[in-house]
């Protein structure tokens, strides 16, 4: 398994390849569309992160020290940009999660996305994932 | 007693078509492309004189008002003391002790649902609101009708936006403690019968609140011919700065009022006996002002004389009709709010777009339009819908805006679909 730095490396070598912003945003939609990342039935609001303007739904599926992340948003674009961020934190290790540093986001121009003021539930989503870091790894200390 | 003032209204005769060219912002861009602007109801850029108005306050006639005796602090009082006057003279109030310096329409109704509210609410008594009401004329009612064990009945909306006002007719009673009701709607634009309104409410003596955050850009109001008891503005829509705005209330009725907050400037005496208070409009403006807010409100009003109004209503008329037309020719457009009187405002939906994706595609060609459901959660509710497009137009748009913007949500609508 690559590591998260690896693979952000490799999603800021794909999008040096975009010319202007439209490319970007198509390739960004084109993930988003490819495919349902959360069975209908999780789309409720127990794993319902609160954005004002887009919905997000999260599940954490934690397999020994590693946890793996399934999402959904019912906008598009937050949709490809949670592609994005699952490629990078689903299957690491837990600390590695709640320790990651997502540069990849700036580097590739969406850290407009991360803004509060969109009220996407993007950040909100991120925190959670790294919860969910946290809080596997808290558990193991305590054994 | 009804007095008409000469109104500072109405004579202006300058064009609106060179407009524009007095709003800085507009020639500037956003995301490498010259600006299109059309969320001038969630906040109207300002014009260079009231730029310049605040930036000339603070340079050179920046002091305290009400308190100083020197020279500059006559000044600055002077200036915001000239501020209340053109205020009144706008909406044609029969007195300045009735012009209440506020932050803003938020912090207007939260002022008359404390006071007036606080002393002549009583349990069991009903406060009617529309579903067309932005959340702050809901949520400062439903702060008081907690406290005071009160019921809220709202008055329904049709599908395309207006409101069932008939159903006053029913509703309205001795036990009615008050109608907040919206002059325009910032969510869709309709303009509300609040004429009818107030009529229906008058025959049972019920104190009616029109919430006129949207409608100052738009229109002259004259609060004696509307015969409400409070009207409310934002400094910040009609073009002025924000933090500041307007509580317009009878006198009669203002004075019946207790104080809302305490402190400096509100006070006549003070002693830990015994506290005084200032007479109106003093009595409910606690603290230092916003005096450079004041200052461009007044330059704002100063502004909009120079026009004719008459004339902003048909050229916004216009530029309404061209956007539906043009939008409509959209395939998959849905518009959201096709009352028959309505303002330039049009909320939108395209199918199988969110329109969060699409906020963010004109975004990136430098269209600014306001996306979700616009502090309007109860109507967006009622509609079924999360939320909507919404672009809101002022006499500084033109057309070529509106073909931007057509031209945006085809491009979204190529890349999202
Ligand atoms: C109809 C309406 N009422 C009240 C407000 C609140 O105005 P402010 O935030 O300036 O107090 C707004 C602002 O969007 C509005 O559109």
């Amino acid at each position: 398994m690559k590591s998260i730095n690896q693979i952000q490396e490799e999603i800021v070598d794909d999008f040096s390849l975009f010319d202007d912003w439209m490319q970007k945003y198509e390739y960004i939609i084109d993930l988003g569309k490819k495919l349902p990342l959360i069975e209908e039935d999780f789309k409720t609001d127990e794993y319902l992160i609160k954005g004002c303007q887009s919905k997000v739904w999260l599940k954490a599926y934690p397999e020994g020290d590693r946890v793996y992340f399934k999402a959904d948003s019912d906008a598009v674009i937050t949709k490809g940009i949670i592609a994005l961020l699952i490629s990078v934190l689903s299957g690491q290790k837990s600390e590695d999660i709640a320790n990651a540093d997502l540069y990849f986001i700036e580097k590739i121009g969406l850290m407009e996305h991360l803004s509060p003021t969109r009220s996407n539930g993007l950040n909100s989503m991120i925190r959670q994932m790294r919860y969910y870091g946290v809080g596997i790894q808290t558990k193991e200390k305590e054994v | 007693m009804k007095v008409k003032q000469e109104s500072i209204l109405m004579k202006g005769t300058r064009s609106v078509e060179r407009a524009r060219e007095d709003f800085p912002i507009l020639s500037t861009e956003m995301n490498g492309r010259p600006l299109v602007f059309l969320d001038s109801a969630a906040s109207s850029q300002k014009p260079i004189s009231v730029i310049q108005a605040i930036n000339y306050y603070y340079r050179e006639q920046n002091a305290n008002v009400h308190r100083g005796v020197y020279a500059l602090s006559q000044k600055a009082t002077d200036l915001f003391e000239m501020g209340r006057r053109r205020v009144r003279d706008f909406i044609n109030a029969p007195s300045e002790k009735e012009i209440i310096f506020v932050r803003g329409a938020t912090e207007a109704i939260n002022l008359v649902a404390q006071s007036y509210g606080g002393h002549f609410f009583r349990e069991g008594q009903e406060i009617i609101l529309s579903q067309l009401e932005h959340h702050s004329n809901i949520v400062p009612w439903q702060l008081i009708a907690e406290k005071k064990g009160m019921q809220i009945r709202v008055i329904p909306v049709n599908k395309k936006g207006e409101l069932q006002i008939e159903i006053l007719e029913e509703w309205l009673s001795e036990n009615t403690a008050i109608v907040a009701v919206n002059h325009i709607s910032n969510a869709l634009g309709t303009i509300n019968p609040v004429r009818e309104i107030i009529a229906k409410a008058r025959n049972f003596d019920v104190p009616v609140l029109i919430d006129g955050a949207q409608a100052m850009a738009h229109g002259p109001v004259d609060v004696q011919e509307l015969g409400a008891d409070f009207y409310v503005f934002s400094g910040h829509k009609m073009f002025g700065p924000t933090g500041v705005g307007v509580l317009w209330g009878r006198e009669e009725l203002l004075e019946k009022m207790p104080p809302w907050q305490g402190g400096g400037e509100m006070i006549h005496t003070v002693s830990f006996e015994k506290t005084t208070y200032n007479e109106l409009p003093f009595k409910f403006e606690a603290g230092t002002p916003n005096i450079a807010g004041v200052i461009g409100l007044s330059e704002a009003i100063a502004y909009l004389g120079e026009f004719n109004f008459e004339e902003i209503a048909v050229y916004e008329k216009g530029l309404l009709d061209y956007c539906v037309k043009k939008l409509t020719q959209i395939p998959g457009m849905q518009l959201v709010g096709t009352a028959k009187s309505k303002a330039s405002v049009v909320s939108f939906l395209v199918d199988g777009l969110h329109p969060y994706d699409v906020g963010i595609i004109l975004d990136k060609m430098g269209i600014a339009v306001r996306t979700g459901h616009h502090c309007t959660q109860p109507l967006m509710e009622y509609l079924g819908i999360p939320g909507t497009i919404r672009a809101s137009m002022a006499f500084y748009n033109n057309r070529e805006d509106v073909d931007r913007l057509v031209e945006g949500v085809a491009k979204a609508q190529m890349m999202l679909s």
